[in-house]
């Protein structure tokens, strides 16, 4: 079995968890909680940059010996970019609706750190193999913490989820209210907050002194 | 001239970088442990942010758009036009401030190249990318080249307050006896949503 040996396992798993990219590595912000105030487009979101970093990474792992050090930066941004115009030009034409949802934040994934970051760290010293499955780890990973927010904030904030109401009319006669700040962006720092405190209680190593 | 600064007063409180948009929160968390730094981070942003935002608007009305000397629509390629533009700014920059002013550079010599991944910089030159079409009453529209320089000032401006804010309670925090787990990342969370619900009371003013 050589596609998935127990390093391949692990480029593909340690990202989900131990090493998320948005709760460990602190990548990602940006778009983390710009685009998760319903699930729809967290989860395009998620699935486009899942995407974009592990073509990216096959690609600038299959040219990593002819790249001159001093311009890598900006060879890997134009691969980057032209992934993402790629991708936002794709919404454009099949998910018109989406793709006015997360408005700039497609654009944003090309300064999205998690690309640069996986470029830099893995793909640049790694075979195509190991930088694909370390760009689908690190996307998946990403993804999740996207459409966990984005679950508890169109739930909480508007009664929904994808957009088909979850909570009965019969609650909202009875006096329940829809919270209006989970759609607001302080909502999304709290949320965020929240799961990192759940991830270093459960998992000591991750501590900051 | 009204226009000029409700844009600028609007983009510093209303529509800041950092709380409205959540734009260049990657080096706003990791560059908020000390005022000082924050300080230089902040200087270099507003810096670089008003250079490529007016260049960025005139590439965008003058070269891409359908009646631009082209005369084809290329507004596809404007990702990779305005990240070049802002690498290649970035660039020189560095060059220029290790040339004349070697003391700031060895103070913002690694937040430099920092910057050209800064989401509110190329986050900056999208949304006036969007703006540019909206209707000259809208207290939001660029309509022409000064318009840009008040939302390249007033962004920067704004992501800056927010850093060096957010840095000085950081310094705070410090002494503090926080639940381990909430150590580091998790608090910075909680304060910067404090922030932003602090900042939403101004998004009622009207302009």
């Amino acid at each position: 079995m050589g596609l998935l040996s127990k390093k391949n396992k692990e480029a593909l798993n340690t990202p989900l968890f131990k090493e998320n990219p948005v709760t460990v590595q602190v990548l990602g912000i940006c778009s983390a909680l710009a685009v998760t105030s319903k699930l729809e487009p967290a989860i395009v979101m998620g699935l486009s940059v899942t995407i974009i970093v592990a073509m990216a990474n096959v690609i600038i792992s299959l040219i990593r010996n002819t790249i001159p050090m001093r311009i890598r930066i900006i060879v890997q941004l134009v691969v980057v970019a032209t992934l993402v115009t790629l991708v936002s030009e794709i919404l454009k034409a099949f998910a018109y609706d989406v793709s006015v949802q997360l408005s700039v934040y497609i654009g944003l994934i090309i300064t999205n750190c998690i690309l640069m970051g996986r470029l830099e760290a893995f793909a640049m010293q790694n075979k195509p193999w190991p930088s694909f499955l370390d760009g689908i780890g690190n996307g998946v990973g990403y993804a999740m913490i996207l459409v966990i927010v984005a679950l508890f904030r169109e739930f909480f904030g508007t009664g929904a989820l994808l957009n088909i109401q979850i909570i009965p009319e019969s609650f909202y006669e009875a006096g329940y209210m829809n919270n209006g700040l989970m759609l607001m962006t302080p909502a999304a720092f709290i949320l965020i907050a929240c799961i990192v405190w759940y991830q270093r209680a459960k998992d000591k190593s991750l501590q900051e002194k | 001239m009204e226009h000029f600064i409700s844009l600028l007063v609007r983009s510093v409180f209303v529509d800041n970088m950092v709380f409205a948009f959540f734009l260049g929160m990657c080096s706003f968390l990791a560059v908020s442990k000390s005022v000082k730094t924050a300080i230089g981070l902040g200087v270099a942003v507003i810096f670089v942010q008003v250079i490529t935002l007016p260049v960025n608007y005139l590439l965008q009305t003058k070269v891409l758009a359908a009646d631009g000397i082209l005369g084809v629509d290329l507004t596809f390629l404007a990702f990779i036009l305005f990240i070049a533009v802002i690498a290649g700014i970035v660039q020189l920059v560095e060059m220029i401030v290790e040339r004349f002013a070697p003391a700031l550079y060895s103070q913002l010599g690694i937040f430099l190249p920092l910057i050209a991944v800064n989401c509110a910089i190329m986050g900056g030159s999208l949304f006036m990318q969007q703006r540019i079409g909206l209707p000259a009453e809208n207290s939001q529209a660029i309509t022409c080249l000064a318009d840009s320089f008040a939302f390249a000032i007033g962004s920067g401006l704004g992501w800056m307050i927010a850093i060096v804010l957010f840095a000085a309670i950081r310094e705070k925090i410090e002494y503090s006896n926080i639940p381990k787990p909430l150590r580091g990342l998790g608090i910075a969370f909680i304060t910067v949503g404090l922030m932003a619900m602090a900042f939403m009371c101004f998004s009622g003013i009207k302009m």
